[in-house]
């Protein structure tokens, strides 16, 4: 296993590379002994025993000294060997750990990882022409042109194909939410360069607005939407006024502290909020005033039977999918008209030097009270449809973790990307809802998911920017113009 | 001649430092007014005094042109640009890096498109007035890209030109809000002759064709003298000098600011070659 980068020595000399595949065993052996070499075992009668398992250590140490000399010489220009032998001991190796050998197993996952390395060597040292490697094919192209498009189709018939499951789509509900979410703190952080760490806020703002509509005065989910909007931009504006000079770390210590000060009035405002009892019996959206129930009240036609249809618990489940999908989509297109708009533009200028804006006559108050505003306005519906379809909403829901969340959504898919964004709400918030056959590890999985993400793209998963005017068309093969582009969410909306 | 920026004492103290003191000048339209001075003599103070980046603590500074009569003391910073007309650049370049060099062009006529798209109302939903209005801003950017010969870059990332070129793209940037003062904070800096030439070219034809007042700060002596109508030399905040390039390269008082006093009266000959003059 690579320990750390072969330094590529001048000529092909053999004592040298064994006398560093002995530093690393070496190393291995003294990281192993403890680690691996021994095993705490229950002892019958109560207490631990120790049990040594050498044997492990020495295939360990083995390992690492092969796979050093291996790398030493791939670091020749031996990639094609390598690689060849790497993938035969990776495939024999796994094969023996579905038999139930572990240590097969750990030797199989170091050799799949030296084949990759092999591999890439490989692909590097293939006689390409001076440029070639710039030069993104069109296909390329055509395939990020397409993959929007893609996503919207899939988007559309998900409810309907047949591996598809209240469980699968209650899931697909759960991570449109959160696409939703990020393309509304997209606006604020991907555009205006506005550090929120308290965007769930707002979000709480719109699920209160619909939960204290609803119990008080029995407002329903389509008449409660807007207002809920309109009073999150509201706060937008409120938390606006007096973070207006702040910006960085400062505006995120801030607004993180306004995100605890909603939380904590909602659970301390028993009379409105119902406190940490939160609002229940919260009423489902209907369609058209059709509910989505087995039985109709009086003077009510159930959806099911107006349709002729057999009552289904999945219709109303279908239905909230539609809902929330037709919401993310109407802020993404609001998102990538807005960009062609003045404003648009000034948040991203704001975002790139607010003192350069300020000479050139652009107002950076009005700027950035209408990108939280505008920000804060879409996380008021996210709300509201969040409380449709809890039926039920506490300040729990609504803690600082989610702020980061969707923060890590948005900073992960790539600043201002929408497609990013898309990619980043599956990989945080589908996945570990997969994974929770991981149980404990799940989390470990998600932390290691992150790293992986900034380690191989630090700038987040589709970092390219789409610019909003062009004055010449873009030239597809040419390398120059093929930079940032395609990679934004073209055609997501539309 | 008539006078576009008259600075009347104007005074700026940062706690007991006055960077600058009791100063006045004016700036003809259709002039270019170069304010010179050894480093930390309070030239780009008053820069940010005339620009709303500070706010001074005395003095009037009057823009006077075909749209009204200005205080600038008085107006909001982003003001400045919109109503007065007061364009400016900044001495450590400040573009809008990633964006594109024809975004950065558009973002300047902001308020201009704002209006046309009825604050973003009429705009989004597809209104036709905006559309004219953002063809006929690509039109001006087009414009200053050919003058600034950076047509073929238009589509590049700001960020990502050559410096020479950053500093021409800030000039054009500055020409797209349509100012009638431009206020240039060392264009030259950093430019090999070549550039400077060609910035010199470029600053001719503002203020020829385009008949756009322009206040310019430089230490290229060769800029300076070559095109500026008249020059204000500033030594601690005061002014010591006042008046065409000829009277003032020849003032003892300028001459001992730059050089300090000297016991013998020659100056070595290539400093009076970089002051223009002959050794």
């Amino acid at each position: 296993m690579a320990l750390a980068e072969p330094r590529p020595p001048a000529g092909m000399a053999i004592l040298p590379v064994l006398r560093d595949a002995l530093a690393a065993g070496f190393v291995a052996l003294a990281l192993a002994l403890p680690m691996i070499g021994f095993e705490t075992v229950d002892v019958s009668g109560g207490g631990l025993g120790l049990e040594t398992r050498f044997g492990a250590v020495a295939v360990a140490v083995v390992t690492v000294m092969v796979g050093r000399i291996a790398l030493s010489l791939i670091a020749h220009g031996a990639a094609v060997p390598v690689l060849a032998v790497s993938v035969t001991v990776t495939g024999f190796a796994l094969y023996r750990a579905i038999g139930g050998d572990t240590v097969s197993g750990l030797v199989g996952v170091a050799a799949a990882v030296l084949s990759i390395r092999a591999a890439i060597a490989a692909w590097r040292g293939l006689p390409w022409p001076a440029d070639a490697r710039l030069v993104v094919p069109p296909a390329v192209v055509g395939l990020r042109r397409a993959l929007p498009a893609a996503f919207l189709a899939l988007a559309l018939v998900f409810p309907f194909l047949p591996f598809v499951d209240q469980r699968v789509l209650d899931i697909a509900i759960l991570v449109l939410t959160y696409v939703m979410l990020g393309w509304g703190l997209n606006i604020v952080v991907g555009l205006a360069g506005l550090l929120d760490l308290g965007y769930v806020a707002f979000y709480a703002v719109g699920a209160y607005t619909f939960g204290i509509l609803a119990d008080s005065a029995g407002f329903s989910f389509w008449m409660a939407l807007p207002l809920g909007g309109l009073l999150a931009a509201l706060f937008g504006i409120l938390l606006g006024f007096p973070v207006l000079r702040l910006r960085g770390d400062y505006l995120a210590i801030v607004t993180l502290g306004f995100g605890e000060i909603i939380r904590i009035v909602l659970l301390n405002w028993y009379e409105v909020t119902g406190g940490p009892n939160g609002i229940s019996s919260i009423p489902r959206p209907s369609f058209f005033g059709m509910p989505f129930r087995a039985s109709a009240n009086e003077g009510e036609t159930t959806f099911a039977d107006f349709f002729g249809l057999e009552f289904s618990p999945m219709h109303r489940v279908i239905f909230l999918y539609f809902i929330i999908l037709a919401m993310a989509l109407v802020v993404n297109a609001f998102t990538r008209r807005i960009r062609r708009m003045p404003v648009g533009r000034a948040w991203e200028a704001l975002r790139e030097d607010e003192i350069a804006c300020r000479s050139l006559g652009i107002n950076p108050t009005n700027t950035k009270l209408s990108a939280f505003a505008i920000g804060a306005g879409f996380a008021g519906f996210a709300g509201c449809f969040f409380a449709a379809r809890q039926g039920f909403i506490s300040p729990e829901s609504f803690t600082f973790i989610e702020s980061a969340v969707i923060l890590a959504i948005v900073v992960l898919g790539g600043m201002g990307s929408q497609l990013g964004i898309v990619l980043a709400a599956i990989v945080l918030i589908g996945l570990p809802e997969f994974l929770r056959e991981l149980n404990q590890f799940r989390m470990l999985a998600f932390g290691a998911g992150m790293v992986g993400i900034m380690v191989w793209r630090p700038l987040g998963l589709l970092a390219h920017r789409e610019p909003t005017i062009r004055l010449h068309p873009p030239r597809g093969t040419e390398s120059r113009g093929a930079e940032g582009r395609g990679a934004e969410g073209r055609g997501a909306g539309q | 001649m008539t006078a576009l920026l008259t600075v009347e004492h104007l005074t700026m103290r940062f706690g007991g430092l006055t960077a600058v003191d009791d100063l006045s000048f004016t700036a003809a339209a259709r002039e270019i007014t170069a304010i010179i001075g050894p480093n930390g003599a309070g030239k780009t103070t008053v820069f940010n005094c005339l620009t709303g980046f500070y706010k001074p603590t005395v003095g009037r500074l009057t823009l006077a042109h075909d749209g009204g009569t200005y205080l600038l003391e008085q107006l909001d910073g982003h003001c400045i640009a919109k109503d007065a007309k007061v364009a400016r650049t900044f001495q450590n370049i400040r573009l809008f890096a990633r964006m594109t060099v024809l975004e950065n062009l558009i973002v300047a006529q902001h308020n201009r498109l704002m209006r046309a798209s009825g604050y973003t109302l009429l705009g989004l939903f597809g209104h036709p007035r905006y559309a004219r209005a953002e063809k006929e801003a690509v039109e001006l950017a087009r414009h200053w890209l050919e003058r600034t010969r950076l047509t073929d870059l238009a589509d590049w990332e700001a960020g990502n030109l050559p410096y020479g070129a950053q500093r021409r793209l800030e000039i054009a940037r500055a020409m797209c809000t349509r100012p009638t003062l431009l206020c240039l904070d060392e264009p030259a800096a950093g430019l090999n002759p070549r550039e400077s030439g060609e910035l010199n070219h470029l600053l001719q034809a503002i203020r020829d064709e385009d008949g756009v007042g322009v206040l310019l700060i430089e230490h290229d002596m060769s800029v300076v003298m070559q095109i500026s109508d008249h020059v204000v030399v500033l030594d601690y905040g005061r002014r010591i000098a006042d008046g065409p390039p000829e009277a003032v390269r020849n003032d003892p008082a300028v001459i001992r600011a730059y050089l300090g006093e000297e016991e013998d009266e020659e100056l070595p000959p290539e400093i009076v070659a970089d002051l223009g003059g002959t050794p």
